[in-house]
């Protein structure tokens, strides 16, 4: 009974083993279950699936299955399916020409209401039947249209894709657990998993655990009168540094690099961890908050934090050429640098040799000169948890930085 | 069958209708269930509620970073044998009276059927769970010492409870139920709020839950406000003799909701910025 539906889920992604599908059987023959649609799907739910994760695939096969429980329309996967190969590449862009842009962004906010700009998107939603590259009004990749992605409408409503100018309104989402789903992204838990590899044991602080060989040894030596012996516990003395770009190319990536954040940051067992921002590219100051207001010497990096730290660079390191070789190459108006970002990395690199880069985008997208030169200097990885993984494989293997403290 | 009795809810706490069945076949079939969901939905009072209804005693096990699978079964205390090994007032060869039932241990060894929460589990180190497979599964221990078997007179009802803030093993979990709470939608948190003020007013009520959904709804919130806080919310309206309309020209006592100073200036900064509607997460 029912089997196929167990396949069904297991074909969905749904990660249904035998145990729990024969408990779901037996509690169904043992007339748990009363005769309900509604019934079956929540405790059958409740026993096939254990993770909110799964549930919005389990909404995906039980509606395949059993056709009652009403989940939106196909149309939007399809559409999402069209603007995932994009066919032209995203168009580049001078700094007037983006000026220029945000002009025009503005000017669109101001013009026209989201609410109504939603309602035209539904309604071309239900309306259109096919691919759309280029074009200007229906939903597609590249064009002008203000429905789709890798466009440039100013303002437009972006259906997936990635945010390359931070003018989508709205990545438009459906579905009630879409947002559970943890196929593609890592989740803070399996952040934590993985960072929790990066340890160096040793005995510090407080002396609390009891040494039960020496509290033996020194009571045989005392004659029989007990004499505990406590000891250090041993605790993690690992030191990290996190530097992140916050800039807009970063914009698609927030909730991961939150996530890693939050992860980091909850990890207990890290002796020290600190945090610091940038925008695009280092130069001689890194920042203490996301807005980049509180401004930090880069030098203070160097003389504050010795050499043992591991250093944890997260950013796309996609940039304007300008910005990683040029004096002044700054991407904000009112500063300036009077080296190149790319010697600054040189020089993070030479006092932290155990430094990594983590790259939020996937690694097709890196084939851009920025990103490969950054990639000689530090070692990239994405920023999955297979990449985690390596990179922390990568910041343990190397060899033990000799002067400590 | 477990059709038309058991777990219904109780007086002080609305459990939706999937809840209700899937407490009902847990228990029937004795398995644990695993409960996650937003904080602030109630996680930790469903154990309370079914309690209450079933007319069970309940057994709160906390689960805090430090806690380790065994303290839940039995504890050896050795450095007291070993001190009362130095005088001989104390017949030490009994090692019975140095070993103490866990909680899990006590709800196996009781006479009557209890239920028992062991509470945000996922704070516990990740091994945590899978040291206590066997335990659960089996409902009966060993313990080495005394070379005996604990196992359950009665098997106890379990809840467990998980932020989402780690995961549980696989294997944990496929000995398990498992329910994701969802954040109860308006009509039901009017409910849930009338369980705690049955004499509110319906306009005040309404307005509040109204503007409280709205801030919930602001983007990028660091701490979304849950139903907790806007059972405090209400409180505070209405020992403050607020009115329908103050609530909803200006919010008052924003910090009942609110409760993060970041969350605070960002949403006084969208709500001045209203006009133009930028910033809030649309529903279509």
């Amino acid at each position: 009974m029912f089997t196929d539906f167990f396949y069904l889920l297991r074909k969905k992604g749904v990660p249904v083993t035998v145990t729990e599908w024969v408990s779901f059987i037996e509690a169904l023959y043992d007339g748990y279950f009363q005769a309900s649609l509604n019934h079956l799907y929540y405790v059958g739910r409740a026993f096939l699936v254990k993770s909110e994760a799964y549930y919005d695939m389990f909404d995906q096969a039980f509606q395949e299955y059993f056709g009652g429980i009403k989940t939106e329309g196909p149309e939007l996967d399809k559409v999402l399916d069209w603007l995932e190969n994009p066919l032209h590449k995203l168009p580049k862009m001078t700094p007037e020409e983006i000026a220029e842009f945000q002009q025009q962004l503005e000017q669109f906010r101001k013009e026209h209401n989201m609410d109504e700009l939603m309602k035209q998107f539904m309604e071309r939603l239900k309306e259109q039947k096919e691919r759309h590259d280029g074009g200007g009004k229906w939903i597609g990749t590249g064009g002008t249209s203000p429905f789709g992605a890798y466009g440039n409408h100013p303002g437009g409503i972006r259906v997936g894709g990635e945010s390359w100018m931070q003018s989508a309104a709205k990545v438009a989402e459906e579905r009630r657990f879409r947002n559970y789903r943890n196929d593609i992204i890592l989740d803070v838990r399996q952040t934590k998993m993985a960072l929790k590899k990066l340890r160096e044991l040793k005995r510090e602080g407080a002396q609390e655990e009891l040494d039960i060989d020496e509290t033996i040894d020194k009571t045989a030596k005392e004659g029989g009168e007990i004499e505990l012996v406590f000891n250090r516990s041993r605790e993690n003395t690992v030191r990290i540094i996190l530097l992140m770009d916050t800039g807009g190319s970063m914009l698609p990536y927030t909730e991961l690099c939150e996530r890693l954040f939050s992860a980091a940051s909850q990890m207990e067992h890290f002796k020290e961890f600190k945090y610091f921002f940038f925008h695009n590219c280092i130069y001689q100051d890194v920042y203490e908050d996301i807005g980049n207001y509180k401004r930090i010497p880069t030098e203070k990096l160097f003389s504050q934090f010795h050499k043992g730290y591991k250093v944890v660079l997260v950013g796309d390191a996609r940039m304007a050429y300008s910005e990683l070789f040029d004096v002044n190459g700054c991407i904000d108006y009112f500063s300036t640098n009077d080296k190149p970002g790319i010697e600054w990395f040189m020089k993070i690199k030479q006092h932290f040799p155990n430094s990594v880069w983590l790259n939020p985008t996937h690694k097709n997208f890196w084939g851009h000169y920025t990103v490969d030169t950054i990639g000689k200097v530090f070692p990239m990885f994405e920023l999955t948890l297979d990449g985690l993984k390596d990179a922390i494989k990568a910041l343990t293997s190397k060899a033990r930085p000799s002067v400590l403290s | 069958m477990v059709t038309g009795q058991g777990y219904k809810g109780s007086e002080d706490y609305i459990a939706s209708k999937p809840l209700m069945e899937i407490v009902n076949v847990s228990v029937a079939l004795g398995k644990p269930l695993v409960i996650k969901g937003e904080p602030g939905t109630g996680k930790t009072l469903l154990a309370h509620s079914i309690s209450t209804a079933l007319n069970k005693k309940l057994l709160i096990w906390n689960v805090k970073s430090t806690t380790k699978a065994k303290d839940g079964l039995y504890v050896y205390d050795t450095v007291q044998r070993l001190n009362d090994a130095r005088f001989k007032d104390k017949d030490i060869s009994d090692i019975r009276q140095y070993i103490k039932m866990g909680k899990l241990g006590q709800a196996f060894k009781s006479d009557e059927q209890l239920v028992l929460l062991i509470d945000e589990i996922d704070k516990a180190d990740v091994e945590f769970p899978n040291d206590l497979l066997n335990e659960l599964d089996e409902m009966s221990f060993h313990i080495p010492e005394l070379d005996e078997e604990v196992s359950a007179i009665h098997r106890p009802v379990v809840i467990i409870t998980s932020n989402s803030e780690k995961e549980l093993p696989d294997a944990f979990l496929r000995r398990c139920v498992f329910h994701y709470i969802e954040f109860p939608d308006e009509e039901m948190m009017e409910k849930i709020v009338k369980v705690h003020y049955p004499d509110i007013e319906n306009k005040l009520l309404r307005e509040a839950i109204k503007r409280f959904y709205w801030i919930r709804d602001v983007d990028g919130l660091r701490k979304k406000p849950s139903t907790s806080e806007l059972i405090d919310w209400i409180k505070a309206l209405l020992l403050g003799g607020i009115s329908t309309d103050k609530i909803s020209s200006e919010i008052p006592f924003l910090g009942a909701i609110l409760k993060n100073e970041q969350d605070t200036g960002r949403f006084i900064k969208l709500s001045h910025a209203q006009g133009g509607g930028f910033g809030f997460k649309r529903r279509f």
